[in-house]
């Protein structure tokens, strides 16, 4: 897995030559205008988070065509309560959705990577390959078999459906996360000591790996957990305002013809608080997940 | 081979039900739909009729108004634009970044929290900034412009008939960024200091220290970042239902499939879900392969 850490070589031996050195003019304005384009471009980033903040606060009355790039005039939580009204229910029911995901999904990848990582069976390239295309597949391509297959399988309509069909889907991701764990940081020698002891595949799993799985575990857990969290195209084919997680719902809010801005950008908050906590508290792991979504290792 | 089989065996156990499920759910049910595909079931009603691929010369022929060619041009217009922001944007946050900065913590993850959020959540601010209005009634993003005096930068936004999916790019480009970014700043760490030092030792000025000996480096991370933004470009279907709604002006044939869903058209439906589908292979397969044949050389 491709990781941010900095690779420092030790410091040379002998002195190095002197080095070509910038005026130390150059050397502050270069630095200044660095800070200046790193700074604006923060401002920009933020930017619609303050539109969000901002315009949620407002009360109805208080959006005008005027001044709605402005600080509320009064900070009302009237949209908030507006919003919590509209959402709450499936917010409740994200939640149901995506910690069973994240968890069925990451114990499913843990067992596939180990095997995939350690077994070299002819053609395992082949049908890892073949696995992966499935992360990247566009869903429509299986959605419309997809909702008479879940149906005959006799999985209830909206919850119990999404659990399943992102456990399935989720597989290579969670496939990948940990055959390049597995590959890159349990080293050989610990599972060949294992074998040589007469431990059998499984309880080497058990007793060797899965112990040693935890910073693979977290990536796993955190990218599966924000998937079903932010998932729409499974959510608006397989479920409905009713049985639906919270995109589906906030569509609904928000999508109206003349939509209430300030109860939307509120929901827009409460829907994205759970995996913005999750970014801000496990952030590194966060990056994990998105470096494996790359596939290189 | 007993060997063989008592210490692999379990193994072959323990991961069949994740093959079977992918057999079944990805391959099996992409077969399903291309044989939807090819049969003429355009009303809920069942029909199994085979009209072999009489449904994909008719999306590029026959569609009401050029519907599908309009939806594909929609998408390269959307693609060009993001994928040249997103590696550009993307590009120079990691330039700025990778020789270690005051608080780089704090401006990555700034510049990366977009990637936390839902298309659907970020689409809600994204309509209200791209409000068309424009002069008196401006609202958004041109409301801004028209304070700060930069009236000309005032624009329809993605109601433009022309290049409206220009501006459907641009939240696409907010959401994205961050993530290219960090696939560069790691390739820019993962280049070995020493070539940074030969570099220096052989007198190059920092412009040749990037053009001749860095950004070469990084040529591989930057193919990974085109081919995984550029799929996920094709895909687009969150951000275009949560912006615009499923509109005419700014419909991708991932759009389209869900309307034509909505008309119970299912053989059509299947049929633009299958060409959406080559499309991504078309990138992606190399992609695995040539990922899968270094991985086997090293």
């Amino acid at each position: 897995m491709t990781t941010t850490t900095t690779r420092r070589t030790p410091p040379p031996a002998v002195a190095a030559p002197p080095r070509k050195r910038r005026g130390p003019t150059t050397g502050v304005i270069g630095r200044t205008f660095r800070y200046c384009l790193l700074l604006l471009f923060l401002l920009i980033v933020l930017m619609p988070a303050y539109v969000l903040v901002v315009t949620s606060f407002k009360s109805g009355s208080d959006i005008g065509v005027n001044g709605q790039w402005n600080l509320p005039e009064q900070w009302s939580t009237e949209s908030w309560a507006k919003a919590w009204t509209a959402l709450g229910p499936s917010f409740v029911r994200t939640f149901q959705l995506a910690i069973p995901v994240a968890l069925i999904s990451s114990l499913l990848g843990a067992a596939n990577g180990f095997v995939l990582s350690r077994w070299r069976f002819p053609g395992a390239d082949v049908v890892f390959t073949l696995i992966l295309f499935g992360m990247f597949i566009p869903y429509q391509a299986v959605m419309i078999p997809l909702r008479d297959v879940v149906s005959t399988l006799g999985i209830a309509p909206g919850i119990p459906t999404l659990i399943f069909v992102h456990c399935v889907y989720g597989i290579p991701i969670c496939t990948l996360i940990f055959r390049n764990y597995y590959a890159t940081t349990v080293p050989v020698e610990m599972v060949e000591a294992a074998w040589v002891d007469g431990a059998g595949l499984i309880r080497t799993f058990r007793s060797i790996i899965l112990p040693v799985s935890i910073p693979g575990f977290v990536v796993a857990v955190i990218w599966q957990f924000t998937s079903a969290w932010n998932d729409y195209l499974f959510a608006i084919f397989l479920s409905n305002t009713r049985n639906g997680p919270i995109t589906i719902a906030l569509n609904a809010l928000a999508g109206a013809q003349s939509p209430d801005y300030a109860a939307s950008m509120a929901g827009a908050l409460i829907t994205s608080l759970p995996t913005l906590v999750v970014y801000v508290f496990l952030g590194r792991w966060f990056i994990g997940g998105l470096m494996a979504g790359s596939v290189k290792s | 081979m007993l060997t063989r089989v008592r210490r692999w065996g379990p193994g072959l156990l323990l991961i069949s039900p994740s093959l079977l499920l992918l057999g079944v759910f990805v391959y099996g049910l992409i077969g399903w739909t291309i044989k939807v595909s090819m049969s003429d079931r355009h009303t809920a009603a069942e029909s199994d009729g085979f009209v072999g691929l009489s449904n994909y010369v008719d999306l590029f022929t026959n569609d009401i108004n050029g519907r599908f060619l309009h939806s594909l041009r929609n998408l390269l217009i959307f693609t060009v634009v993001f994928l040249l922001g997103t590696m550009l944007l993307g590009l120079l946050w990691a330039f700025l970044l990778e020789r270690g900065v005051r608080a780089e913590g704090l401006f990555r993850t700034v510049y990366l929290f977009p990637m936390a959020v839902s298309f659907v959540a970020s689409g809600v601010v994204w309509r209200w900034l791209m409000n068309s209005g424009q002069g008196d009634d401006a609202g958004g993003l041109n409301a801004i412009f028209g304070q700060l005096n930069l009236g000309f930068l005032q624009n329809p936004w993605w109601t433009d008939p022309e290049w409206g999916m220009v501006a459907m790019a641009v939240p696409a480009i907010w959401q994205l960024s961050g993530y290219v970014m960090a696939l560069f700043l790691a390739g820019f760490r993962g280049i070995p200091a020493e070539l940074r030092e030969a570099a220096a030792v052989d007198g190059a000025s920092t412009f040749q220290l990037y053009r001749r000996v860095l950004f070469p480096q990084l040529t591989p991370v930057a193919l990974s970042a085109l081919i995984i933004v550029g799929h996920m470009s094709m895909k687009m279907f969150d951000l275009i239902m949560s912006v615009s709604g499923a509109q005419w002006l700014t419909e991708v044939p991932a759009v389209y499939v869900w309307q034509t869903l909505l008309t119970s058209d299912y053989a059509k439906a299947s049929a633009i879900s299958v060409i959406l589908l080559l499309l991504v292979a078309l990138v992606i397969v190399p992609y695995l392969v040539q990922t899968m044949r270094t991985e086997r050389r090293s």
